[in-house]
C-alpha cells in the first residue's frame, strides 16, 4: 500500500511556527516509548528539519497550520500536511560536501540530513496540499 | 540547552549541555560569533550536547568561518558517538578542527 494513503494512529494539528516545534517532539516522542534512543533521536532530527522548514518556508510571510500523522506498527512512517506553496523536499540538490559549504547550501543540509537519516522518504501534492511521509524501519 | 563559559588567559572553552536546535540555535550564534572579538582561542566542548541539527551545524559553519576570518582558531572537543555521525554524514568532520 501507498504510504501517502496509508492509516495513522495518531494525529496533531498545529500552527506552523517554531515556538512549537517541542510540542511537535513530545507528540512524536510519546509514540515511540520504548525504542532505541538512536532510533529517536534520528525521527527527532528528520521530524525537526522538515517542520522547521515549513514552518520558515510555507505559508511566508503569512502563518498556516500543519498537520503531523504517525503510526509505529512494523514501522515507522509518519506523515505531514501542509496548505502552503508547493514545495517538494526530495528535488532538492544535495549539498556538495565535498567542496566549500556556502549558506545557500546549509540550507539543503536539513533535507539532506532527512534523506541520510530516514529509510523512505515521499512527497504528494494534493488538492493544494503539501504531502510529505517519511519511513523509518524498526 | 545550558551555555557555560570558562576563560583561561585568551583562550575561551564554551560547554554546550543539552541540545543545539532551531530553538536554541540562535542563543548559542549570539555567544559565539561576539567571541571572535576578545578570544584568541575558542574551544567548544559539546561533551554534555546530546543532540544537534542543521540549525546547529549552520552556527558551526558561521563560527568556522569567522574563525578564518579573525584569524583565531575553533576546536571542538569531546564530541560524542552520535554527534562525530552527523559530523559526518554531512562532511562537518572535514571542516571543524575536531579534537
Amino acid at each position: 500500500m501507498n504510504t501517502i494513503s496509508e492509516r495513522y494512529a495518531k494525529k496533531l494539528e498545529a500552527e506552523a511556527d517554531i515556538e512549537n516545534l517541542a510540542e511537535v517532539l513530545n507528540f512524536i516522542n510519546a509514540e515511540l516509548p520504548s525504542h532505541s534512543l538512536k532510533l529517536r533521536n534520528s525521527i527527532n532530527l528528520a521530524v525537526e528539519e522538515i517542520f522547521v522548514n515549513i514552518a520558515n518556508y510555507a505559508y511566508k510571510p503569512d502563518k498556516g497550520g500543519i498537520a503531523i500523522y504517525i503510526s509505529t506498527e512494523q514501522k515507522v512512517s509518519i506523515k505531514f500536511e501542509d496548505k502552503g506553496r508547493e514545495y517538494n523536499p526530495i528535488e532538492r540538490d544535495d549539498p556538495d560536501l565535498d567542496g566549500p559549504l556556502t549558506e545557500r547550501e546549509i540550507g539543503g543540509l536539513g533535507v539532506f540530513l532527512v534523506k541520510k537519516l530516514m529509510d523512505n522518504i515521499e512527497y504528494m501534492r494534493v488538492e493544494n496540499k503539501n504531502i510529505l511521509v517519511i519511513t523509518k524501519n524498526i | 540547552m545550558t551555555i557555560n563559559k570558562t576563560q583561561d588567559k585568551g583562550k575561551l572553552t564554551i560547554s554546550i549541555e543539552g541540545k543545539l536546535d532551531a530553538t536554541t540555535a540562535q542563543e548559542f550564534q549570539d555567544v559565539l560569533i561576539p567571541a571572535f572579538d576578545d578570544a584568541r582561542e575558542i574551544v567548544l566542548d559539546f561533551e554534555k550536547l546530546t543532540y544537534i541539527s542543521s540549525a546547529g551545524l549552520r552556527v558551526l559553519l558561521a563560527g568556522h568561518k569567522k574563525s578564518f576570518a579573525k584569524d583565531v582558531p575553533m576546536k571542538i572537543i569531546n564530541v560524542s558517538e552520535d554527534i562525530t555521525e552527523i559530523f559526518t554524514m554531512t562532511g562537518f568532520a572535514s571542516i571543524l578542527s575536531i579534537m
